[in-house]
């Protein structure tokens, strides 16, 4: 294949997969940042106590998390035919993603809200707040630098996710990849896609890095 | 911030009105199968506008019940009241602090060891946090926070993140926040253990001023017996979770034996010889403003000896507590104790210097948590 005949493929593939990993993080925040929190609040000792619920949304969490994505995206084709009304395309692919995301995600909230000091929430119980005010004013604001990693972390595991998702019917620049590179024997494409895919990775880690230290720069994390 | 006009007299904040109260208060832990008994008993009476200090080794159960008033800890039994409410009937049965507690605690200030500030906000934004809880606007609370770091000497902090400040400017904003809400009540966990000597007399200077100002009733657990000394009204030693002792400092020097007088107001020394009578005298109430000691003197024209003192001077009266020796034995010095005794002050015959001694490091301190 020759560049121009690359170019197009490739533009395509790279709207295709940020298509899907925008959408997929977007949906996976809102679904694993509550889960994290719940994780968080109703272990034992924490703020609304509950071994059941704890139990079962953490088991929940780690059976999620342990299916091969891959399985999962097949086990998940019904349900997204469901809500997609097709399992094939960008769009439908956003379903796989995000509940294969959102267990991961949900581990990393959990684990960047227990490093929030006890301290602080007992001042503020002290103060009269109740839980909302202290989940809103003192566990997300004082977790957002390990919420942010969380996030970078988790949009380069969707990166990753998606380019697998070409292999069952996604596109983007996995699909491509396989399609053009892999099935055709191109080797110079397969390579081209690799390094598109190793810069998107790159720069997604570099914005997380960047805003992290932003926001240690203004004395948050001392 | 209104400041009272004119003279202020030491002890004038303080009424007889009960302003916390806790009655039977029992924390029993259980953890693994075992019981802890944190708290056994504790009958506490901190009068409005004293500053009560509980001191007591670790785990002798005084942040357990710190933390009992407000009750971010849940006493197993018996009540606590501040300023007239009864918390623990506000508290219910579930883990949970209902509407009701919550708005309780808004009124009672509270000053932690680790000062418990947000590293995620600034200065200014730490003091408003407890007005946005109260729902007070935007423009009333960033003034009224700009008045508070005004009040403890930070105007020019606002702006700063907690992370850019001394442990003692951080342990100013700790207070400021924690008098936010206009409380009655202050309650302070070892707010000065982290800090060093010097920012230490700062910040208790500090909380003396707000005492004095506001009216502001401080209740305070501390290791440090030189906080009691600095600052206190009235103490209570605790012991095993309970009160062991407890009253004002001149309740406490009136009481012998008293562990928490003796650690106020140490005094030692030996006699120099054979044949000396060695007494503690203490000096509180009324009679504490006579020249006694030079009276005694010349009254029955005999040479005294200072061995060591602990005295102060509180209102105009002196307090504390002397060490002399008289030439003789005690059976020859019955009339100059009498003497003594009769100006209102009170003997003890120091008999044997070890006792004393030992009771002096019953108190020994152990470091912070």
């Amino acid at each position: 294949m020759t560049w121009s005949e690359m170019q197009p493929l490739l533009e395509q593939g790279t709207v295709d997969t940020l298509y899907m990993v925008l959408w997929a993080t977007v949906v996976t925040i809102a679904g694993g940042l509550p889960l994290g929190i719940l994780l968080v609040l109703t272990d034992k000792g924490g703020l609304l106590q509950n071994r059941p619920v704890n139990k079962v949304v953490g088991a929940i969490v780690n059976v999620g998390r342990s299916l091969p994505f891959i399985i999962l995206l097949i086990a998940l084709i019904p349900f997204t035919t469901f809500v997609v009304g097709t399992f094939i395309g960008p769009t439908a692919m956003i379903v796989p993603l995000a509940i294969g995301a959102i267990p991961f995600f949900a581990r990393l909230v959990e684990t960047a809200i227990r490093e929030v000091d006890h301290g602080l929430v007992e001042a503020v119980q002290a103060m009269g707040g109740g839980i909302p005010t202290i989940v809103r004013k003192v566990l997300l604001p004082q977790a957002l630098p390990s919420l942010i990693s969380a996030v970078t972390t988790t949009v380069i595991v969707l990166i990753g996710y998606s380019a697998m998702a070409g292999a069952v019917g996604g596109e983007g620049l996995g699909s491509k990849a396989v399609t053009y590179g892999y099935q055709r024997f191109d080797t110079t494409f397969m390579l081209v896609t690799v390094v598109v895919l190793v810069l998107i990775v790159t720069v997604v880690q570099l914005i997380g890095d960047g805003v992290v230290r932003l926001l240690a720069r203004r004395g948050r994390t001392a | 911030m209104p400041v009272p006009d004119g003279p202020r007299v030491a002890h004038s904040t303080v009424t007889e009105t009960p302003v916390i109260t806790t009655s039977g208060l029992t924390k029993v832990y259980e953890s693994r199968g075992r019981q802890v008994t944190a708290l056994d008993g504790v009958d506490l009476h901190v009068r409005e506008g004293e500053v009560f200090g509980v001191i007591g080794q670790s785990g002798a159960g005084k942040s357990s019940l710190i933390r009992c008033v407000n009750l971010l800890e849940r006493p197993t039994s018996g009540t606590v009241t501040v300023d007239g409410v009864d918390l623990t009937a506000l508290a219910g049965k579930g883990r949970r602090a209902g509407k009701d507690l919550r708005r309780a605690r808004s009124s009672i200030g509270m000053v932690f060891q680790h000062f418990n500030l947000l590293s995620s906000r600034t200065v200014k934004d730490n003091i408003e946090l407890p007005l946005e809880i109260l729902g007070v606007s935007g423009t009333e609370r960033s003034r009224r926070a700009l008045e508070l770091l005004d009040l403890v000497g930070l105007a020019d902090k606002a702006k700063s993140y907690p992370g850019q400040l001394s442990g003692g400017q951080k342990q100013r904003v700790g207070i400021a926040r924690a008098l936010a809400g206009n409380p009655k009540v202050l309650l302070s966990d070892e707010a000065t253990s982290a800090l060093d000597p010097e920012t230490t007399r700062s910040i208790l200077q500090l909380l003396r001023d707000l005492n004095r100002q506001l009216g502001l009733t401080v209740l305070l657990i501390t290791h440090e017996m030189d906080v009691v000394k600095t600052i206190c009204d009235s103490a209570a030693l605790m012991q095993h979770g309970r009160v062991v002792e407890s009253g004002t400092v001149g309740e406490l020097l009136a009481t012998p034996g008293s562990q928490l007088a003796a650690e106020l107001f140490p005094v030692s020394g030996a006699p120099t010889g054979p044949d000396r009578t060695v007494v503690d005298v203490t000096f509180h109430g009324e009679a504490a403003t006579q020249p006694v000691i030079s009276q005694l003197s010349r009254t029955y024209n005999i040479d005294i000896s200072i061995l060591g003192a602990a005295m102060d001077t509180v209102g105009g009266k002196q307090i504390g507590r002397m060490r002399i020796e008289l030439p003789g034995r005690y059976e020859d010095n019955v009339v100059p104790v009498g003497f003594l005794r009769e100006q209102g002050l009170q003997v003890e015959l120091v008999e044997d210097e070890d006792t004393v001694q030992d009771i002096a490091h019953v108190l020994v301190k152990e470091g912070a948590k």
